[in-house]
């Protein structure tokens, strides 16, 4: 390694100048000659069998080019992609769906027909001239209902709304629990509900298709987390080759997993232009965003801990019911199979662990990846099974962790979950994090507070979570990220990533690493992304993935073109290249520091043939993929403090400590930036955030009105430490820090607001109303 | 998110607003700040052919003493109203009543004349203005009237306006020494319009017993409602934790109650008493000075 002058360092992001001066482009920003726009008109109705459809008014209105339904896309547009189907029934074709609704609608949004027109507002009015004959049918929201044998069928043929269920045989840990009880330890049982979420970014999605018919060439550009994913699937959708697609995200106002899908839109703007010859826009709006982008977690949890009564957890049984809304977007089926079920156990060395998971199709929005995807709700369950034993057996929550804990000297750990955790040290992290916030002074103000009949609750959330997707066998496709790195005639550096940030920083961080590896300035590097014709295939970024897999293609391939300037160098230098070491931009030779060329001498020398050693070919430019062996598991404990307001229920956050192991950090200050971030998106689940639809299938929270988004003024000030243990799987020794703070916040509020009021668990979203409801009953019912 | 088509009409006098008003009807609205407007036409849930923008007549945008009365132009905005030293002088309730409306955003475009006008059950200004007992200088093609604060809600988006009609002034009666008042609400966490707010005016006599009381309850119920069963158990009285907090629950006697996602009747009939308690208990304790 070079000297550490930019890595470790909490250096400004360098692409905020142009977002914060608004000179950033994104997608409603591409505006080109004879574009047309599209509007999406959407179903009513949660559930509905579609008679007819009449376009004609719509047709003939003022500026309309062309309206499309079903039928015109029929053989000719695929079905939306999925990446990992799963038997019985989806790899049958059950959830899947074209770009728009035929025979039925199954949600309230499902788009139905499309208008293009000369003008947004134009296509948007014609929207209400189309005639849709709908014939309502019963709808099914609750996921468990929808289970139940008489329940409506969104896919009458499979005769079922379980799409799939993992049920493995339960001999061992029955034989545990029954252990424990006979040992004089206990069962603990909790049914939680992890609620629905919409990841509401700031920017809502958007999609430009333009098509060039006589080299028959289609770019499209979309706010998206995964251009040449996006480019794949969009040209098998479109039965096109893939080189002649071409995916372009400009900037991208948020993604958090939402943008991690190949959405109907897409593929929609894309048959317009192709059919018009025209670009076409689309634009999502708000109302839109809340109604079909994809939500977020919609699990419930049946959990069920065993332990002795020293507070040693003997057994973990969990049941998911996960929510899939109606149709499949690109994880949708495997987020709580994949990634809740191998997490339950925490950070805690359970000895018996056992998941099962039913998988069900709802009358609601598609479900999927959202920021932690799975992960929050596994943290969840272990963080609140855990303070279900302390709460069973009078303990401190603090002190039931650390008996529990998987200790330093296990790791690399393998988990009753089957996962394998790479290093941690889970108990250093707590310990931290009790000391920031002075918890021992807390629990004394607490006991005070209670004899004063005030409420006061401290949480705590010792999370451990899963990042740097994803070694082989993770997915159909592989799971690498790269890497083109390029030092031009002058010195100067490109990085191509095939990852795509948006929003994350790696403009500067993959720069920093470039910079101090070849020991330059960092002004001379540059990071692009975000565009299939120039960057190598990459798979994007989502899971925390892109610094830990990305960073390290970025690493491994400026290694390459270092190894092979220290051949040149020592060839100018007339030295062995063994000899020629890189230090502060210069090449110099071993024990004769005078005898030296700067990088960029190297660099010009690189790109003049006649100066370059025999067989050493001309130009300094290499593409690099990396697959890592294996996940990273990223971890720490946060505490927080909340006040409740009797006589309203209003849950107040009085403070907060995350103290966050993300292995090393290349910047501080970003990470910082993500943790808060994070943290910000878990107390918005604990106690704002929540998806409502009626039994109808309504959504009763359209707008923003009625969503609830948590707002900076409601937040107290975050208290950030760190401690660093690397992982071994990368040579950055980075593991990700993207959503850890928003899988470790949920759990803190949730412990924290059961402590205050005295129970073992309460469900999320601690809405003013629920938790008075709660107030009432206690004071209905005295303690005894 | 995209309004239906409408014809734009600035208008540049309120005689030019009433003539459009009058010529376009029930075709028409008035475009103040827009605040609630907008996002009413963008969802399409109002799809008005003709708006007649009030927001650039001039000289409507003002806070003046005028011997015993305090006057405020109809298109005064909520960001003028929290900042007025006038205001806060004589009338603690309104600045804190306009502090917590939206965020900094709406506060700076949205009016007070606008607000009363759309008579949302759930804004926090019109309680305010029944609380204060203003009295509301509306102008339409026969000319000019006033009307009381308790006489113009009328209920869910309804007030006493006539056809062709709008308020130009918002009239505050100086009220009497030992005199206070606040505002607090129950925030819907989404919308932060009031699950349940209350005004209250309390007036202090030598004795420090109630002589005066005006209550109204915001949000809980279908329109801005006055709470006289309180107002009726407060007069008399020492305020302090006990009576007030026996008068305030009755805050919900005689609301017309709302039900939503964000709260349930019982729920809103309870933060009514909840709310009430709290911003009597404040607004005696600022008639004690």
């Amino acid at each position: 390694m070079g000297i550490a002058a930019l890595v470790g360092t909490p250096i400004k992001r360098r692409e905020d100048p142009r977002l914060i001066t608004g000179q950033a482009t994104y997608v409603d920003d591409i505006k080109l000659p004879g574009m047309l726009y599209m509007a999406v008109l959407r179903s009513p109705y949660g559930h509905a069998r579609i008679r007819s459809i009449n376009t004609e008014a719509a047709k003939q209105a003022p500026g309309v080019v062309a309206v499309y339904t079903a039928q015109d896309l029929k053989g000719v547009v695929g079905n939306i992609p999925v990446a990992a189907p799963l038997p019985p029934h989806i790899t049958n074709g059950m959830g899947r769906r074209g770009p728009l609704a035929e025979g039925k609608v199954r949600f309230y949004g499902d788009p139905v027909a499309v208008v293009i027109a000369e003008s947004r507002y134009g296509a948007r009015d014609a929207l209400d001239l189309i005639e849709v004959d709908y014939e309502p049918l019963p709808a099914v929201v609750d996921p468990e209902k929808a289970a139940q044998p008489d329940a409506p069928l969104l896919y009458e043929e499979f005769g079922t709304n379980v799409a799939a269920s993992v049920r493995p045989p339960t001999d061992e840990i029955d034989r545990v629990f029954a252990e424990t009880q006979a040992n004089g330890g206990i069962v603990v049982k909790q049914r939680m509900v992890n609620q629905r979420l919409a990841p509401s970014p700031m920017e809502t999605r958007g999609v430009v298709a333009e098509f060039r018919k006589a080299d028959r060439t289609l770019t499209i550009w979309s706010s998206s987390q995964i251009p040449h994913l996006l480019r794949n699937y969009l040209a098998e959708q479109l039965g096109l080759p893939q080189h002649q697609v071409r995916v372009i995200v400009p900037e991208v106002g948020g993604g958090f997993g939402c943008k991690l899908n190949i959405y109907p839109e897409e593929a929609l703007a894309a048959f317009a232009a192709m059919k018009t010859g025209h670009p076409v826009k689309w634009i999502e709006d708000r109302s839109e965003n809340l109604a079909v982008t994809i939500h977020g977690r919609d699990q419930i949890n049946y959990v069920e801990v065993a332990a002795t009564r020293e507070g040693k957890i003997t057994g973990l049984k969990v049941h998911v019911v996960s929510d899939l809304g109606a149709y499949l977007q690109f994880f949708t089926d495997v987020i709580a199979i994949a990634f809740t079920l191998p997490m339950i156990c925490g950070c805690y060395d359970i000895p018996v662990a056992y998941g099962s998971c039913d998988i069900v199709f709802t009358n609601k929005a598609p479900t999927d990846a959202y920021r932690g995807a799975g992960r929050p709700e596994a943290a969840y369950i272990a963080e609140r099974a855990v303070d279900l034993v302390a709460h069973a057996l009078g303990k401190d929550p603090a002190e039931v962790r650390m008996i529990n804990f998987v200790k330093p000297e296990q790791f690399p750990h393998k988990m009753a979950t089957g996962t394998v955790y790479d290093s941690g040290n889970y108990q250093l992290a707590l310990e931290k994090a009790m000391q920031l916030i002075g918890y021992q002074q807390l629990r004394a103000e607490q006991a005070q507070k209670r004899a004063q009949g005030k409420l006061m609750g401290i949480g705590i959330s010792s999370y451990v979570e899963i990042c740097g997707i994803g070694p082989k066998g993770l997915t159909p496709f592989g799971l690498y990220e790269s890497a083109r790195v390029r030092v031009d005639q002058s010195g100067d550096v490109l990085i191509y990533t095939g990852a795509s940030p948006h929003g994350q920083g790696e403009e500067t961080t993959f720069a920093q690493i470039a910079a101090d590896e070849f020991g330059i300035p960092i002004e001379r590097v540059l990071v692009l992304h975000g565009d299939t014709d120039s960057t190598p295939e990459g798979r994007g970024t989502y899971g925390s993935r892109t610094t830990a897999v990305g960073g390290t293609a970025v690493y491994n391939a400026v290694q390459k073109l270092k190894e092979k300037m220290k051949q040149i160098a020592a060839h100018m230098l007339e030295a062995s290249p063994a000899d020629v070491t890189l230090e502060d931009g210069k090449f110099s030779v071993a024990g004769a520091p005078q005898k030296a060329v700067t990088f960029a001498e190297v660099a010009a020398a690189a790109n003049f043939s006649n100066t370059l050693p025999p067989g050493i070919e001309p130009g300094l430019e290499t593409t690099v993929f990396f697959e890592p062996e294996a996940c990273t598991f990223p971890f720490g404990t946060h505490i927080c403090v909340v006040e409740i307001d009797k006589d309203t229920g209003e849950v107040h956050l009085r403070r907060y400590v995350a103290v966050d192991d993300c292995g090393r950090q290349l910047n501080p200050l970003l990470v910082a930036g993500q943790i808060h971030g994070g943290i910000v998106q878990g107390v918005g689940q604990a106690l704002f955030e929540g998806v409502v639809y009626d039994e109808n299938g309504q959504l009763l929270t359209s707008t923003f009105m009625d969503y609830a988004m948590p707002l900076a003024s409601e937040l107290p000030p975050f208290e950030l430490d760190h401690t660093v243990t690397p992982t071994p799987y990368n040579p950055l020794g980075v593991k990700g820090v993207g959503e850890a703070g928003t899988i470790a916040a949920t759990p803190a509020v949730a412990g924290a607001v059961a402590d205050a009021l005295g129970l073992p668990h309460v469900d999320i979203p601690f809405t003013p109303e629920r938790i008075w409801r709660i107030i009432q009953q206690q004071q209905a019912q005295p303690q005894a | 998110m995209i309004p239906a088509t409408f014809e734009y009409h600035p208008a540049s006098s309120v005689d030019e607003a009433i003539a459009l008003l009058s010529q376009y009807g029930d075709d028409a609205k008035l475009l103040a700040g827009g605040h609630s407007l907008i996002p009413t036409m963008k969802l399409r849930l109002a799809q008005p052919a003709h708006l007649i923008d009030i927001g650039r007549i001039p000289g409507l945008s003002y806070i003046r003493e005028e011997g015993n009365v305090v006057a405020v132009g109809a298109l005064t905005t909520y960001a003028t109203i929290e900042r007025s030293e006038v205001l806060r002088r004589h009338f603690a309730l309104l600045p804190e009543c306009a502090s917590v409306i939206g965020d900094p955003q709406v506060r700076n475009r949205g009016t007070i004349g606008g607000s009363i006008s759309h008579a949302d059950p759930s804004a926090d200004m019109p309680g305010a203005v029944r609380a204060l007992k203003a009295e509301i200088r509306v102008r339409g093609p026969n000319g000019e009237r006033t009307v009381a604060a308790d006489d113009f809600f009328l209920g869910t988006f309804t007030t006493a306006l006539e056809p062709g009609e709008m308020v130009t002034e918002i009239r505050f009666p100086l009220p009497p020494a030992r005199t206070g008042s606040a505002y607090t609400k129950l925030a819907n966490k989404a919308s932060h319009y009031a699950v349940a707010g209350c005004a209250a005016v309390v007036t202090l006599g030598a004795d420090g017993a109630c002589t005066a009381a005006s209550v109204v309850i915001t949000g809980a119920g279908t329109m801005p409602t006055r709470a006289s069963a309180v107002e009726a158990a407060l007069v008399g009285k020492q305020l302090n934790e006990a009576t007030v907090a026996e008068a305030a629950s009755h805050a919900a006697e005689g609301l017309e109650l709302m039900e939503d996602i964000h709260g349930s009747k019982q729920y809103r009939a309870q933060m009514a008493a909840v709310m009430a308690r709290r911003a009597i208990l404040k607004a005696a304790e600022r008639a004690r000075g």
